[in-house]
C-alpha cells in the first residue's frame, strides 16, 4: 500500500545550525498521526518541507507515492496545510481569500464544500469582513478553512487550536475526525497533548531536530509505568530532599507542586508519611495515570510549552 | 456517496488567471494611491511644462515644449508604475508572510511572473493611457506609428515589471526598496531625456547619456509618436528589448530557485 507521507532521511540545516536531522518515518493513509516535541525541535521545519516552503538540503519526501521535489505540482494538490504562523492578506475578506484560495490550486468552483468548511468553522457571520478586523481564533479558523478549501488527501495542521476557544476546538477536531473517516489523512502538531492523546493513532516525538520516539499512542503511553502522585505543597521547596529521590521527583509550579511516581504496590499513604516526616507541609494531593505530558517530560525533560522539567 | 473527495479535473490555468485576477484587485482597491495619485502628478507635470514654463522652452525644431514633453510623460507614467506594482505587492507579501499562500500551492514560476507582470504592465498602461488622455488637453500630437508606440510602452512596461520582482526579491526592508526607485529609477529617467533631447547637452554629457538605459525607452517611445529622435528607432527598441529579455531572465533565475522566498 502506498504511503500517504513517506520522510527518508531528512536533514535541513540554518546557517549552518541543523534544524532537521535525518528523519524519517511513514504515516499511513487514513492516519491521524500526531507529531510532537518541544519549541526548536524540528517540527514546523518539517512541515514547510513536506508544504514546499522550505527548500530540503536531503532526503526525500513523498506524498502518496509522488516525490515532493520532481512531482511539486501533484503533490501541492494533495497536501493542505495550516501553518502555525498566522499569515493573512489583509485586503481581502474572507469570502474573497477562500476563493482566490481555492484557486491558486486550480480546484474548480464546489460551493457546498465551501459552504460546509464556512459553518463547520463557524466563520459564516464574518464572509464579508477584511482579515484585519477579525480576531486571532478567527483568522486561525480562516487558516484552517483555507488550508481544506482544495480537498486535500493528506491534511496538515500546525497547532490549529492555539489560542481557539474550548466549543470552537471541540468543533475542529470533531469535524477533523469525520474528514478523517472520509479517508482524509491528518498530520499534526500541538501543545494540547490531551488532544494528541485522543486523537491520534501514533504519535512522534522530535527534539533538537531529531526523532526520539514514533510509536502507537497508547504504546508510548505505557512507557510510563506506576501511578503518578501530584502533590501540592503549603510552602514551595526550592530543592527536593534526597530522601525521596527513589520517587522520581519533579518539581513544578515554582516549587509549589511535587510530582512523584509510585511504584506497582507502592501505597499512597506511606509516600505521604515520608514527606510529612521531613516537615513539608501538603495542602493537597493527588492521584494521576500517566499521560502523553509525562512521557514527554521524560523523553525530552522539557514540558510541550516549552518550560523546563522541574526535576533536580 | 463521501462528501469528501478530492476534485478529480484541475483547471491547468485557474491557478494563474486566479493571481493575475487578485494582483489586479489589489491595486484597484486602493486606486487612489495606484492610479489617481500618478495621474495627479503627470498632470501636474503636464500643466507646468505644457501651459505655463513650456510656451518660454524650445528645445526641438518643428515641436512645442509641450508635444516635446508629453510622450516622456507618458512614459514615466507606464515606467513608474509598473515597477511599482510588481515591487510594492511581491515584497508586502514576503514582508508580512502570506507569500506562503503561493509557495504551498501548485502555482509554477512561470504562471508566478506572468500574473505578476500582467498585472503590472495593467496598472502601467492604465496610468499610461490616463495621461494620455489628459495631455490632449495641452498639445496635439502626430501619432507617427502608433502600433510602435503600443509596442515600445507594453515592452518598457514589462521591463520595468521585472525589475519591480527583482527589486522585491532582493531588497529586505522598505527603506532599501525604495532606494531603487529614488536612486536609480527616477534619476535615471529625469537624466535620460524626458524633460530635454540629449543633442541639446554638451558633448561629453551627451555621450555618457549613451550609457543610460533609460535614454533608449525614452527615446524610442517619443520617436514611434514625433518622428524624430536621437538615435534610429530599431537602435532603442533593440537595446529596450535586450534589457527587458536580461530581466526576464534574471527575475526569472531567482523565483525559479525561491530566492528568499522558499527558506
Amino acid at each position: 500500500m502506498i504511503s500517504a507521507l513517506h520522510i527518508e532521511h531528512l536533514h535541513k540545516s540554518f546557517a549552518g545550525t541543523p534544524a532537521v536531522r535525518d528523519l524519517s518515518l511513514t504515516v499511513s493513509p487514513g492516519e491521524i498521526f500526531g507529531l510532537l516535541g518541544p519549541n526548536g525541535a524540528g517540527k514546523s521545519t518539517t512541515i514547510n518541507m513536506i508544504s514546499g516552503v522550505c527548500r530540503i538540503d536531503s532526503g526525500t519526501v513523498r506524498v502518496f507515492g509522488h516525490d515532493n521535489c520532481t512531482e511539486r505540482c501533484i503533490t501541492r494538490r494533495l497536501v493542505g496545510v495550516m501553518h502555525q504562523e498566522i499569515v493573512t492578506d489583509n485586503f481581502f475578506t474572507i469570502d474573497r481569500a477562500l476563493r482566490i484560495h481555492a484557486g491558486y490550486y486550480g480546484v474548480p468552483r464546489d460551493n457546498s464544500w465551501r459552504e460546509l468548511l464556512i459553518d463547520q468553522l463557524g466563520l459564516g457571520p464574518h464572509l464579508h469582513k477584511s482579515m484585519n478586523s477579525l480576531s486571532g481564533g478567527l483568522k486561525r479558523r480562516f487558516m484552517v478553512a483555507k488550508a481544506m478549501i482544495h480537498k486535500p488527501r493528506l491534511l496538515i495542521l500546525d497547532e490549529p487550536t492555539a489560542g481557539v476557544d474550548v466549543e470552537l476546538r471541540r468543533n475542529l477536531w470533531d469535524f477533523v475526525r469525520e474528514i478523517n473517516r472520509d479517508g482524509v489523512t491528518v498530520l499534526l502538531t500541538t501543545h494540547y497533548l490531551e488532544e494528541a492523546e485522543q486523537m491520534c493513532g501514533r504519535i512522534a516525538i522530535m527534539n533538537h531536530g531529531e526523532l526520539i520516539a514514533l510509536e502507537e499512542t497508547s504504546r508510548l503511553l505505557a512507557r510510563i509505568e506506576g501511578r503518578h502522585l501530584q502533590v501540592t505543597l503549603e510552602h514551595p521547596l526550592q530543592e527536593v530532599p534526597a530522601e525521596l529521590h527513589d520517587l522520581q521527583p519533579a518539581l513544578r509550579e515554582s516549587g509549589q507542586m511535587l510530582h512523584l511516581v509510585l511504584e506497582a504496590g507502592q501505597g499512597a499513604g506511606a509516600v505521604l508519611r515520608r514527606i510529612t516526616d521531613l516537615g513539608i507541609e501538603v495542602g493537597d494531593v493527588e492521584t494521576l495515570r500517566p499521560g502523553l505530558e509525562e512521557v514527554f517530560l521524560h523523553l525530552t525533560g522539557k514540558r510541550p510549552d516549552n518550560g523546563q522539567a522541574g526535576g533536580k | 456517496m463521501k462528501r469528501f473527495r478530492q476534485p478529480e479535473k484541475f483547471v491547468a490555468w485557474l491557478p494563474f488567471a486566479t493571481l493575475l485576477q487578485k494582483e489586479v484587485r489589489r491595486f484597484l482597491r486602493v486606486s487612489f494611491q495606484t492610479l489617481l495619485a500618478p495621474i495627479v502628478t503627470a498632470s501636474l507635470y503636464l500643466f507646468v511644462f505644457g501651459a505655463t514654463l513650456g510656451e518660454r522652452i524650445s528645445v526641438m525644431e518643428g515641436f512645442s515644449y509641450a508635444q516635446f514633453v508629453i510622450p516622456g510623460l507618458i512614459l514615466m507614467g507606464v515606467i513608474t508604475n509598473s515597477f511599482a506594482n510588481t515591487s510594492s505587492s511581491l515584497f508586502i507579501s514576503r514582508y508580512l508572510g502570506n507569500i506562503v499562500d503561493l509557495l504551498v500551492t501548485p502555482i509554477s514560476a512561470p504562471q508566478f511572473i506572468f500574473a505578476y507582470t500582467l498585472a503590472a504592465m495593467l496598472r502601467g498602461l492604465l496610468v499610461g493611457s490616463a495621461v494620455l488622455g489628459i495631455s490632449t488637453f495641452f498639445a496635439e500630437l502626430p501619432w507617427v506609428h502608433p502600433f510602435a508606440t503600443l509596442v515600445m510602452a507594453a515592452l518598457a512596461s514589462f521591463l520595468f515589471a521585472q525589475f519591480g520582482l527583482i527589486a522585491a526579491l532582493h531588497a529586505n526592508t522598505m527603506d532599501a526598496l525604495s532606494m531603487f526607485n529614488n536612486f536609480l529609477i527616477v534619476p535615471l529617467i529625469y537624466l535620460g531625456g524626458v524633460f530635454y533631447p540629449i543633442s541639446i547637452l554638451p558633448p561629453f554629457w551627451e555621450r555618457l547619456s549613451h550609457f543610460n538605459p533609460m535614454f533608449y525607452i525614452i527615446d524610442g517611445f517619443r520617436q514611434t509618436i514625433l518622428g524624430v529622435g536621437d538615435v534610429p528607432l530599431i537602435v532603442s527598441f533593440s537595446a529596450t528589448f535586450a534589457m527587458a529579455l536580461a530581466l526576464f531572465c534574471w527575475a526569472a533565475l531567482l523565483i525559479g530557485r525561491g530566492y528568499k522566498l522558499r527558506l
